[in-house]
């Protein structure tokens, strides 16, 4: 049960998006994402959408492993949708009771909704095409000039691949605990919200103190194998634009471009 | 003088109440002399307690002596400037396998060593490459360390250290965790290395049988050295080594028994084989 969990889960293929650099998938994500926010109309939208679908297809990542990633947050946007359209003041159209539907209300929700799904898949996209490692890499790349003004880059960027090194472990360490304590009779099954989130206490208890444990038997390795901070360190694996990243910038500016115009001629 | 040389040296865990005050003082090591030769594989043994693994800190520079001299590769471990050069030198195995792997792929875990070294990013290629041959994991690099054994992970380990080009390998009880096939593959993989790359191999364990094939043994009790020779003199010796709270192998116990009860079979006996056909002689 607790391992379906997933995190952004890597979905390796040897595609064009695979294979570019994972700063030009975070520049592009990020730029995408701005995109999505700088009009109020709904034909630039076919735009965003034809853009993410010849980036989804290039990506060779089924559009149905994509599409899953949105039941997570289905709650989210039932919930936005639901007030959006019925707390909005504005041109009523329907009316009962208390309850009314303006046209406000129903463009804002509309908008909302596309935004929310559209701003998933994209950022799921790029978690999809990039190892967790390329993507501390990239983040620790682009963050670099951070550092003149003394943000711990390096060190960031080494905790997160840390954790996402430990993710797997902690969750079987997990498993393990609850079983070993569902053998001697506890249960996390039954039982209302409260009782269930009691129940958990004895189950993080000793999570906590064998995480601290790893944390610092970790520590003693990687001093051992004379890792002292980011000073003076060189990379097996050092980032390095190639030409396909010059042609993805080549695209993004492209797509920008004709957002901006389809977005300044079109009456809707 | 050997690649590792121990003089007079003592260490002690002092406990303090909150207010600073000493409350006790553990000794726990006691005067330890060593001397250990380029080359050679070592293996340290000793029930829980004896101190091995406090020795092993030190060879490491994670501990420093409370008095005495340590010196690693030439290198005094009491000078913080030296603390790099003391790391390179002596790479340190632990028990935990998945405690001591970093990285999320098995080669860049391997290259993690040589990375903050600074070493050149083609030279790490080579290395990594090589290091994971040398323990026979090359098919293996670019798997997930989670997928791996714990004798595969521990292995990966041993190519991390290799990867830095130690002059010594110190392992501290690297099997402890493991099962018994796991177990055989770490120390094969490990009499590989000191036969094949010459590295100087420091074994830390409390399993007899993988003391066997060692150079030399060396057995603590409560912080102080109190045996050491051949494994074949060491043991001999099944009485002491009991008093000690230490197994012999069971063919070496088992020759042992035989004896005391009257059949003319040699002192010394370490496997199977030898006590066949000493058997089968009679």
């Amino acid at each position: 049960m607790i391992r379906d969990i997933t995190i952004g889960q890597y979905y390796p293929r040897d595609s064009f998006i695979h294979k570019l650099d994972p700063r030009t998938k975070i520049i592009g994500t990020f730029i995408y994402i701005i995109s999505l926010f700088f009009f109020r109309k709904f034909i630039p939208y076919l735009v965003v959408f034809g853009f993410l679908g010849l980036v989804i297809k290039t990506s060779e990542v089924p559009l149905k492993h994509i599409l899953k990633g949105l039941k997570s947050i289905m709650f989210l946007l039932i919930f936005a949708v639901v007030f959006n359209i019925f707390l909005t003041p504005g041109d009523i159209l329907w009316k009962w009771g208390f309850l009314k539907v303006t046209r406000q209300g129903l463009e804002t929700a509309g908008f909302m909704a596309i935004r929310l799904v559209l701003l998933i898949m994209g950022s799921s996209l790029m978690t999809f095409t990039t190892t967790p490692n390329h993507l501390t890499d990239g983040l620790e790349k682009i963050m670099n000039p951070l550092k003149k003004i003394k943000v711990p880059v390096h060190e960031i960027s080494m905790m997160m691949s840390i954790a996402l090194r430990f993710i797997p472990i902690l969750l079987e360490e997990t498993d393990k605990i609850m079983k070993a304590q569902m053998a001697r009779g506890a249960d996390f099954e039954s039982g209302n919200l409260i009782k269930k989130a009691k129940s958990l206490v004895p189950l993080l208890v000793p999570l906590f103190v064998s995480a601290f444990r790893r944390a610092n038997d970790l520590a003693m390795a990687m001093e051992a194998r004379c890792y002292h901070g980011g000073e003076g360190r060189t990379k097996m694996k050092p980032l390095q634009y190639h030409k396909q990243d010059g042609i993805a910038y080549v695209i993004l500016f492209g797509y920008l471009a004709v957002l901006v115009i389809v977005k300044l001629i079109s009456p809707f | 003088m050997g690649i590792i040389k121990a003089k007079q040296l003592v260490h002690e865990y002092i406990r303090r109440d909150e207010e600073g005050n000493t409350i006790g003082i553990n000794r726990a090591l006691d005067d330890i002399d060593i001397d250990i030769k380029k080359g050679d594989f070592v293996a340290i043994l000793g029930h829980n307690g004896s101190g091995k693994s406090t020795l092993a800190k030190h060879l490491n520079a994670i501990l420093m002596p409370t008095e005495g001299t340590l010196w690693v590769n030439g290198y005094d471990t009491k000078e913080e400037d030296n603390i790099w050069n003391i790391r390179q030198s002596a790479g340190m195995v632990f028990q935990n396998p998945d405690n001591q792997i970093i990285g999320t792929i098995v080669e860049e875990d391997v290259g993690f060593g040589p990375e903050n070294l600074g070493v050149e990013t083609k030279e790490i290629w080579k290395r990594v490459e090589e290091s994971l041959q040398a323990v026979g994991m090359l098919e293996y690099r670019s798997h997930s360390p989670n997928k791996l054994s714990g004798g595969q992970k521990q292995r990966v380990a041993i190519a991390g250290i290799m990867a830095m080009r130690p002059e010594c390998i110190v392992l501290d009880e690297p099997t402890a965790m493991l099962d018994p096939n796991g177990r055989k593959e770490v120390i094969r993989t490990i009499s590989q290395l000191n036969r094949e790359e010459k590295v100087t191999v420091l074994l830390i364990t409390h399993y007899m049988e993988e003391v066997i094939g060692a150079d030399k043994v060396i057995v603590m009790d409560e912080g102080k050295i109190v045996m050491q020779g051949a494994p074949r003199e060491v043991f001999t010796r099944v009485e002491e080594l009991k008093e000690y709270r230490l197994d012999v192998p069971q063919v070496t116990e088992l020759a042992y028994e035989l004896r005391k009860n009257g059949l003319a079979i040699p002192e010394g006996i370490l496997t199977v084989d030898e006590l066949v056909s000493e058997i089968a002689r009679l």
